[in-house]
């Protein structure tokens, strides 16, 4: 997948390499910015359980 | 054969692409919610202090005592929170509420517990790591530390007295008297709940605070609450 997008880009080495850059920029920046606040509430990282704090049965204090 | 090779290499292309947005979703939840947290709880500690107004200045209002928080809605910011041990420079908005949007702004209040300088417990919530992580060092707060809790009407002075380090499900700790559901509370408590250990959700690591004071706002808060202790990380 990367061969073939390598040679799509059009230009000498220096200009592919370039817009190869401008590329990866645009991919982290819509992950940051978009893609990775959405997903992180599903994801089991921050701790399994993000509940509110309740004072009731079955109820813990907020993971954070 | 060629197809062979061919679908090899492309499930490798596949799999290190894989690999990198792993590791570049580690750096956005470690790094940058630390950075747009930081500067989002900086804005708001900034619209806060406008809002309350300058200290020392005699209360425009109707003179009286000082009004006092009854309810706030949910996600509203309407305290300061600042702790010397943490650095000079320390403040933190608090947020009606504890779900997971509100602990990105700030530290959270968890809703229904008392309000900064009530008889009873005012229970406070705020992460570990990640999000401008507010309670970072919680584990380094020592007995006589000072807890400074801004409002509109007054600075409200706790000193720390104790940690407990429990599991999530103690909702106890947040009980009008820590750690005794159902007693009556005749003082006024702060309770600060974290994630222990860092990068983990399994237990919590919980600071118990008495009120020492309440200055209302027009009286300006005494520098000597606000020195930084020997020591001190920040």
């Amino acid at each position: 997948m990367y061969g073939p997008l390598w040679r799509m880009l059009p230009g000498p080495w220096q200009v592919k390499a370039l817009l190869l850059l401008v590329l990866v920029v645009g991919v982290v920046a819509v992950c940051f910015l978009w893609l990775f606040p959405a997903i992180a509430p599903h994801i089991p990282f921050n701790g399994n359980s993000i509940q509110t704090g309740l004072q009731l049965h079955g109820y813990s204090t907020a993971a954070a | 054969m060629r197809g062979l090779r061919w679908g090899v290499r492309a499930l490798g292309e596949v799999v290190i692409t894989l690999g990198m947005l792993l590791l570049l979703f580690v750096a956005w939840q470690l790094w940058w919610t630390d950075v747009t947290a930081n500067r989002a709880q900086a804005s708001t500690i900034q619209a806060l202090e406008k809002g309350f107004g300058p200290p020392g200045r005699p209360e425009r209002r109707a003179a009286g005592p000082p009004a006092t928080l009854r309810k706030v809605p949910l996600g509203q910011a309407f305290a300061i929170v600042r702790i010397p041990r943490f650095g000079a420079d320390y403040a933190r908005p608090v947020l009606e509420g504890t779900d997971r949007d509100t602990l990105i702004k700030g530290m959270g209040h968890y809703s229904g517990t008392a309000f900064p300088g009530q008889v009873g417990n005012f229970a406070l919530a705020g992460h570990r790591t990640t999000y401008g992580r507010p309670l970072n060092n919680i584990d380094l707060l020592q007995k006589g530390d000072v807890i400074v809790v801004e409002t509109k009407a007054s600075y409200i002075v706790y000193t720390v007295d104790r940690h407990v380090i429990v599991t999530p499900d103690k909702v106890e700790v947040i009980a009008p008297v820590p750690q005794r559901p159902g007693a009556k509370p005749t003082q006024a408590w702060l309770t600060m709940t974290a994630c222990h250990p860092k990068f983990s959700a399994q237990y919590r690591d919980i600071v118990f605070a008495k009120l020492v004071k309440n200055i209302a706002r027009a009286s300006g808060l005494p520098s000597s609450f606000m020195a930084v202790p020997a020591g001190a990380a920040g």
